[in-house]
């Protein structure tokens, strides 16, 4: 069926996407801003959402940062500003600081880098790049917000709830997260916790399942999947991942809502609650299997967050170096083997559980196998690099920062990948400091990276350049000086989700550095506001976009209207002739994908 | 829809379908794919957690009654092979309904939808009654009476694990209802009958058999087993 069929069959005659004069159907505020069904608005939806998400919790950590720099500081406007609850006499309370960690990391990894970075993106970018007019199913692509609009409220009506949000950390392990009497963060707070997640998945699964189809369905005509630009190819992998991976979490969630409220005992078995005085019934279930439940997510989620900022990033550095992508196939199959492997290793979350060590052998070497496709994205994004025109355009820096984070933090994976390794640095800072610049720090400047290259084609105008220079080095240099020193004191054996390490004989040594640390958090996370200034200044005062293909590329959403409305392209859908990375071939500069191939081309496919 | 084919057509080239169907198909066939992953994230959580007690009820034992049964009655599993065959029965309606939409043939879409719906319906009554005859005998979430076969106390997840599984598969069933009755309602409006196709019966039917599906899984594992 083609694409326009599909469409047709889909939006209805009312709006006629075929026709030319665009603006002749009436839309209201409502079906235009909120309600829509248009992909671009969806997309900006996510993102605006998600940057909300992104001040939230990336203020948090400025909070607990200052309970982890000045233990010894009182900040009596803290209780100003937040009340007892979180930080009776300006001190940050342990309930709090608890709160604050999980939420934290609760926020960034679902909301801000799984919704925020591939709802955008591949709402934005699917439609666009294989040229067609909509998602598959519009409406299920407004649901997708709109459950995701309202996991987030739920999730911010935790933070005010009288006992505070859920404060067990993001990974959420019962017992503690299964029984309300173990600490307060674990009554209602851990409920609405779970009812938004729970919704969080049937937001993650509608818009997966569209962009699946959307991808399989409904590439113009010419639009081989070996011509897909590389974004594509990684959104395709993200929401098959997603798909596959958070149905495992859903079931995971059930059971500890049974546990929670109905009596059961899945996760819990043999138990004495020191506050209540009291022994549990519950008998023969067990934590670890949450763990496993938790982690067959927990392990594909993070890949679910890297791959969509791999494949921006492989197109952003192809266009701004104006050579082909290095290895498209290589790339495309690094993409389904990371994929593939992701499902297969996440008992590396596990080693210390008590996890039989032969089978911790298995999966430290199906962990390492990883290195292997990383490595070839490393690679051919360096040898793209290499003897190319770059430019340095806000984008591009971002996608190159991207590629530093994600070696620096990437090359770590490695050691703690080995089981007697993790052993020492399991639950320490190490641990944090990977994961941060591997997968926080990288996928953020992904992010960054697309609104900065995508921005014209989303609002039709270019954000400040020199802001935008301004807030990449001091976020590349912040995001360094805050997690490389954690390494070491990882290493040192300083553990993760202390209160406070001054007490500690041990950790005491790292008051100065702590504090440092700190400093670094308040400039960074000040500085991201510079970008969020720029982004909505830039929307209504920007410079505006003459051009419909400012960066001179070869992919479809360039050949759309500068401000393209609903249906994306006011004429017929263009069709494709060639892969989208023939830049600098026989010496022209590029060559859009609409361009039939010439009589006297050299080799094509 | 275009599906005539040729050996030159390029399925994956763009511009169609490569499988050759709409996108609704190529959805509900991932959705089923995932819907089968939190099955057998269910199911898996069951078999650990069952192979890791040291004793288990004995499924021959519990499930040994049937409604209007004399008191003493010992008919294991038949009540549940009724269920199993009255679900297995709609989906045999459920092809017969997609195989007349393939026809245009809405008189025969409607029979066989309402039969089908019917057996949902029939089978939800009777987990209905299974489910009340299990909590008078005193099992319900929490609480397990059967003893375990070496004669200790039973584990009390056997029953968390039962009416946990079977009432989120039963609520797959109560789902497939829904819809089907929604199915039939656009059949009788003749929404089907102006498209031209009968492709949403289609799509139905393939999360209808999947709900047949897991109950083979379902009542191996806990039945059977």
């Amino acid at each position: 069926m083609s694409n326009e069929a599909v469409l047709h069959a889909n939006i209805g005659e009312a709006h006629d996407v075929h026709s030319n004069h665009q603006t002749h159907h009436h839309e209201t505020f409502i079906t235009k801003y909120v309600f829509s069904q248009d992909h671009k608005m969806i997309s900006k939806q996510f993102l605006i959402t998600g940057m909300v998400w992104a001040i939230i919790g990336g203020l948090f950590s400025v909070l607990f940062r200052l309970q982890l720099g000045f233990p010894d500081t009182s900040f009596p406007w803290l209780e100003d500003i937040l009340g007892k609850w979180w930080a009776e006499g300006g001190h940050i309370t342990p309930q709090g600081y608890y709160a604050l960690v999980t939420i934290h990391g609760t926020v960034l990894v679902f909301f801000v880098l799984t919704a925020g970075l591939s709802g955008t993106f591949a709402n934005f970018l699917i439609p666009l790049q294989v040229g067609a007019r909509d998602m598959a199913s519009p409406f299920m692509n407004m649901l997708s917000y709109w459950f995701f609009f309202i996991a987030g409220i739920i999730m911010l009506a935790s933070i005010f709830v009288e006992t505070g949000p859920f404060s067990g950390g993001w990974t959420a392990y019962p017992p503690l997260s299964a029984l309300g009497d173990t600490s307060p963060g674990s009554k209602i707070g851990m409920d609405l916790w779970l009812i938004s997640l729970a919704l969080f998945v049937v937001s993650s699964l509608l818009g997966g399942l569209n962009y699946i189809a959307t991808i399989l369905n409904m590439r113009t005509k010419g639009m081989s999947m070996t011509r897909m630009p590389l974004t594509v190819w990684a959104m395709l992998f993200t929401a098959i991942l997603g798909v596959l991976s958070f149905p495992v979490l859903f079931s995971g969630f059930i059971l500890l809502i049974f546990d929670r409220n109905f009596g059961t005992s899945f996760y819990l078995s043999d138990i004495f609650i020191a506050s209540t005085n009291t022994a549990l019934p519950n008998e023969g279930g067990s934590a670890i299997l949450y763990q496993h439940l938790f982690w067959f997510l927990g392990h594909p989620e993070v890949y679910i967050i890297m791959l969509p900022a791999m494949g921006m990033v492989s197109e952003i550095i192809s266009v701004n170096t104006r050579k082909p992508i290095f290895g498209y196939i290589a790339m495309v199959g690094s993409l389904f083997a990371i994929a593939t492997l992701s499902f297969l290793v996440w008992a590396h979350h596990m080693f210390v559980t008590g996890l039989n060590p032969f089978l911790g052998s298995i999966f430290a070497l199906l962990t390492l196998l990883i290195a292997i496709p990383s490595s070839i994205k490393v690679f051919n994004w360096l040898t793209t690099l290499w003897r190319g025109s770059i430019r340095f355009s806000p984008g591009m820096l971002f996608a190159l920062g991207f590629v530093s984070m994600f070696i620096s933090g990437g090359l770590t994976g490695i050691w703690m990948g080995n089981a007697t390794i993790d052993i020492h640095i399991h639950d320490t800072y190490f641990i944090i400091a990977h994961f941060h610049l591997v997968m926080g720090v990288a996928s953020i400047f992904g992010m960054f990276a697309g609104v900065y290259h995508w921005f014209p084609k989303m609002y039709g105008r270019y954000m400040n350049t020199t802001a935008a220079y301004i807030h990449f080095w001091i976020t590349l240099i912040g995001a360094y000086l805050i997690f490389w020193p954690m390494h070491y004191t990882g290493l040192a054996g300083m553990p993760r989700r202390y209160y406070d390490y001054s007490i500690w004989e041990s950790f005491k040594q790292f008051a100065e550095l702590n504090k440092s640390i700190s400093i670094v958090v308040i400039i960074t996370f000040l500085t991201q506001f510079l970008f969020i200034i720029n982004f909505f200044h830039s929307i209504w005062r920007g410079r505006k976009v003459t051009s419909t293909n400012p960066w001179k590329s070869n992919t479809l959403e360039w050949t759309t209207p500068i401000n393209p409305g609903h249906g994306n392209w006011p004429g017929e859908i263009p069709e494709v002739y060639r892969g989208p990375y023939d830049y600098g071939k026989d010496g022209i500069d590029f060559i859009p994908q609409t361009t039939p191939i010439g009589a006297e081309e050299s080799g094509h496919h | 829809m275009s599906t005539v084919a040729t050996a030159q057509t390029k399925w994956w080239g763009g511009g169609k379908s490569p499988f050759n169907v709409e996108y609704g198909k190529v959805m509900m066939w991932y959705f089923l794919m995932s819907d089968t992953f939190t099955f057998a994230g269910f199911l898996l959580a069951y078999g650990s957690v069952r192979f890791s007690a040291n004793s288990w009820p004995d499924a021959n034992e519990v499930y040994n009654s049937f409604p209007f049964a004399p008191e003493g009655t010992h008919a294991p599993l038949i009540f549940v092979s009724i269920m199993t065959f009255i679900l297995i029965l709609s989906s045999v309606t459920m092809v017969l309904a997609v195989q007349a939409g393939h026809h245009n043939n809405k008189k025969a879409v409607v029979r066989n939808l309402i039969l089908t719906i019917l057996g949902g319906i029939a089978f939800l009554s009777c987990q209905a009654w299974e489910w009340t005859h299990l909590y008078h005998e005193g099992a319900w979430w929490g609480r397990n009476p059967f003893l375990n076969v070496d004669g200790t106390p039973g584990a009390v997840n056997f029953t968390n694990f039962f009416f946990t599984i079977t009432g989120f598969h039963g609520f797959h069933v109560f789902t497939g209802v829904l819809i089907n009755i929604i199915m039939l309602i656009m059949t009788l409006n003749n929404t089907f009958e102006k498209r031209g196709h009968y492709l949403m019966i289609e799509k139905a039917g393939l999360y209808w058999h999947f709900v047949d599906l897991v109950w083979v899984f379902v009542f191996t594992c806990f039945y059977l087993i």
